[in-house]
């Protein structure tokens, strides 16, 4: 194995009392990149299950491939079937590709650079977290955000959404959602509005870039849109959440592979449809009216509550929180939409909001548990 | 008279090398070795020299805290080194063997006519003491406390562990007297676990309650048993004894001679036939070993895989191991090694290797860590292999920071080393909780005792 000899020889220059000792981190980033390391057990149990937290979360990017792919169509079939050009399909992927892979380049630059220098300044061994984060960043982003403004978010919520709580493993709200959040506070014209989810819609006339959950709120007729449509994610929207039918895909993998909880994707579509049956009984405004079902495939609501929602760090922790905590996502994320004209989406919100509740959930949950067993003695 | 545990949650892992059902004899050791660093918590004080001639029975150490408590020469010969660490510590006491065991008397007492003091004071004289384990804090039991009820498991669910109504086999008088015996020693009931799906004379034991168990590993981890029948609150005892100790107590009233038999199940993917063997307490594993397992590359348990300790070629049995597994060392580099669903011999809890397409076949796992230690990051996966109504997480948290209050009102009482092992092997962290339990125990003994 020739690359294996070509680290073995740096390896020692790293090591404790090594020339560049300092760098560890930076280079057994990368070492362990290339090779699972060669560490054995030492106590414990002896033998290891092959998962760690790299297979996790090239796990999660792997689901979250085919959301990916078909956002980029996605992004040239908006562009050139508004103009009215019909465009072989590699063009339109092609056109997709040239607008988002600067923006998956500049996240995973600007972010692994940062975890780089932290891990080394801290002199700890770069955790994973950042693979998963540095590819949902640019997919919540609409596609005609300035490249700065999203090196700018991602520096925020990399070092004030995560490494300032103590980095992967310590931070509250979810990184790729702080991300957001912070544009969307911050750049609202670039990140909200009928101008921004089709390429180009503000300097070609001739291309709306309305999403359904704007026109909805505008009180506009939707009914060009097709269920179908929107099922299969031909609509204008943040580059990775239009298609439900990708993000389905990539739910099944996560499930059957265990690494994200059914239980809070299960609990948030409950939690939404239980709100949108609600409303569609007061039936008072177009948002209130619009079916509780469709709901659940227009704007960001199937991809914040697969991939977002079901992250473990900042979602309830027991089993019975997150029932709790998935369910009112749904809950709020409708709310949020129906009763927030100025911002239809409401699904960021609602996750950062029980990101903040989850420990409080927990809380109970761990309560109750320890209350069973003072009431066991009590009865002995 | 019996009652079903049926455990849902937990993991079987199937390994290459089980061992095949027969009973071979390992030779007499040349030198026989006592480690009291086995024993937890007990500080030895010596009653030999090097020199001394020894019987099998006689006293090698006490304890210093409760010297009613003895540990005995498992064969008699001649005191051949006491080998010291740091601090003087006491490392083994070895024992260079004689060709014939002389045994001391220790006089044949029927376990029905003793009262429960005689029975202590019979098994306190006869090394049998330190068998008996104690939940909470797993450690050994206190004599001059009484327990609610005691339990022995006599299934084993950890990986290649050996056939436990095989291995005894031979010895079911022993069996039946030790478990009268242990019957003495509490007001509350001796529950005897046996395996759910196959019948033994272990189901017809006498003077104990018995748990027909099935279900995956933990399921006969004795802690699982003893949370779903009789779960220990605070300020309360229950005994544990290893079913082959019960044997060699059993046998210490039948016959009045201390002999710490065991049948040793070699087991693991570097063995070259795994079998079991008829051996005993502190028996030298060189011979038997160099004859017997792949030596090259091999990591050597004393133990099973999930919970035992690394010994020498040249080492020691422990006091209670029955089991020896040897499995390859993992010191090799894997190139992109974390990509999922590569090499068809990984072994996964998460569907994250084909391993899942194929539950029932069984796999040489090494020793390599299979990633590096990380932050918590997954939450779930401890809940999955802990059958108790425990939240793993929070008690590792918990003890992680020595929080006492936190640990008590999180179970700790109810919880040893051993039901975490599983939590060491799926941590997609990597987190060495087994370590981190034992670690709060010695605080929890320390501080609240």
């Amino acid at each position: 194995m020739g690359l294996n000899k070509i680290m073995e020889k740096y390896r020692p220059l790293f090591r404790k009392g090594g020339k560049y000792e300092k760098f560890a981190p930076a280079f057994n980033g990368i070492d362990t990149f290339l090779f699972v390391p060669n560490h054995t057990t030492k106590m414990g149990a002896h033998v290891r299950d092959a998962v760690d937290l790299k297979r996790v979360m090239i796990i999660v990017v792997l689901a979250l491939l085919p959301a990916m792919f078909f956002g980029m169509w996605n992004i040239g079939y908006q562009h050139f079937s508004q103009l009215g050009e019909a465009t072989p399909f590699m063009d339109m992927m092609l056109y997709g590709a040239i607008k988002f892979l600067p923006m998956l380049l500049i996240s995973y630059g600007v972010g692994l650079g940062i975890e780089f220098a932290f891990a080394i300044y801290r002199g700890h061994d770069i955790n994973e977290g950042y693979l998963v984060s540095g590819m949902l960043i640019p997919l919540i982003m609409p596609v005609d955000l300035p490249l700065w403004m999203l090196a700018v978010a991602v520096i925020f919520a990399v070092i004030i959404g995560k490494e300032a709580f103590g980095g992967t493993g310590m931070n509250i709200l979810n990184p790729a959602l702080v991300a957001r959040a912070f544009a969307f506070f911050s750049y609202a014209p670039s990140m909200s509005g009928d101008k921004v989810w089709v390429a180009d819609a503000s300097t070609v006339d001739g291309i709306s870039g309305e999403t359904i959950l704007g026109q909805l709120a505008a009180g506009a007729d939707t009914s060009a849109t097709s269920v179908m449509d929107m099922f299969m994610g031909y609509m204008p929207g943040s580059i990775g959440e239009t298609s439900v039918l990708m993000i389905l895909i990539g739910a099944a993998f996560l499930i059957l592979t265990g690494i994200a909880s059914w239980r809070i994707m299960l609990a948030g579509v409950i939690g939404a449809a239980v709100t949108g049956l609600l409303f569609n009984a007061l039936d008072l405004n177009p948002l209130m009216s619009f079916p509780w079902w469709q709901h659940l495939l227009v704007g960001g609501f199937a991809f914040g509550i697969v991939f977002m929602a079901t992250d473990p760090v900042t979602a309830a922790q027991t089993d019975t929180g997150k029932w709790i905590y998935g369910f009112f996502i749904g809950v709020f994320a409708i709310l949020v939409r129906v009763f927030n004209g100025a911002y239809p989406e409401g699904v960021m919100m609602a996750i950062l909001l029980m990101n903040v509740f989850a420990p409080y959930i927990d809380h109970y949950v761990v309560q109750a548990n320890v209350k069973r067993r003072l009431k066991r003695l009590k009865t002995a | 008279m019996s009652q079903d545990i049926r455990i849902k949650k937990g993991l079987t892992i199937k390994l290459t090398g089980d061992a095949e059902k027969s009973i071979s004899d390992a030779a007499l050791s040349k030198i026989y070795a006592i480690k009291p660093t086995d024993l937890l918590g007990v500080t030895p004080k010596l009653a030999v020299r090097v020199g001394d001639k020894v019987k099998a029975g006689d006293v090698l150490f006490y304890s210093k805290a409760e010297e009613s408590i003895k540990v005995l020469a498992p064969v008699s010969g001649e005191i051949l080194n006491i080998e010291r660490g740091a601090k003087r510590k006491i490392l083994t006491v070895q024992i260079s063997t004689d060709a014939t065991i002389e045994y001391f008397d220790f006089g044949a007492k029927n376990p029905k006519d003793l009262s429960s003091d005689e029975v202590k004071a019979q098994l306190l004289a006869g090394g049998c003491w330190p068998f008996i384990q104690q939940r909470p804090y797993d450690v050994m039991a206190n004599p001059n406390e009484a327990p609610k009820a005691i339990f022995v498991s006599a299934h084993d669910t950890a990986p290649l562990a050996g056939d436990v109504a095989f291995s005894l086999e031979n010895q079911k008088e022993a069996f039946q007297a030790g478990i009268t015996a242990l019957s003495r020693l509490t007001e509350g009931k001796v529950n005897l676990a046996v395996c759910g799906k196959s019948e033994s004379f272990l189901n017809d034991v006498k003077d104990a309650a018995i748990l027909k168990v099935t279900g995956k590993h933990p399921a006969g981890n004795v802690g699982v048993q003893i949370h779903h029948v009789n779960p220990v609150n605070q300020g309360e005892r229950v005994w544990t004894v290893n079913p082959q100790d019960v044997a060699v107590i059993g046998n210490l009233f039948l016959t009045g001679k201390f002999e710490p038999k065991r049948v040793v199940a070699l087991v693991g993917s570097q063995v070259k036939s795994p079998k079991y063997f008829n051996m005993l307490q502190g028996a030298n594993l060189e011979a038997l070993l160099t004859e017997n397992i792949e030596l090259d590359n091999s990591r050597i348990i004393n133990g099973n895989v999930l919970t035992g300790t690394q010994v020498a070629v040249d080492g020691y049995l422990d006091l209670k191991s029955t089991t020896i597994s040897v499995i390859p060392e993992g010191n090799h580099h894997t190139m992109f090694g974390w990509m999922p669903f590569t090499g068809g011999k990984k072994f996964s809890m998460y569907r994250s290797a084909l391993s899942f397409l194929s539950p029932n076949k069984k796999y040489t796992l090494d020793t390599n860590l299979n990633g590096e230690e990380r932050a918590f990051v997954m939450t779930g996966e401890m809940e999955k292999v802990l059958p108790m109504d425990i939240l793993p997480m929070h008690l590792l948290k918990a003890a992680m920071v020595g929080d006492i209050e936190k640990m008590e009102a999180l179970g700790i009482y109810e919880v040893a080393p051993e039901d975490f092992a599983l939590i060491d092997y799926s941590s997609s962290s990597k987190i060495e909780a087994q370590q981190i339990i034992r670690t709060a125990l010695d605080i929890m003994v320390k501080e609240v005792g």
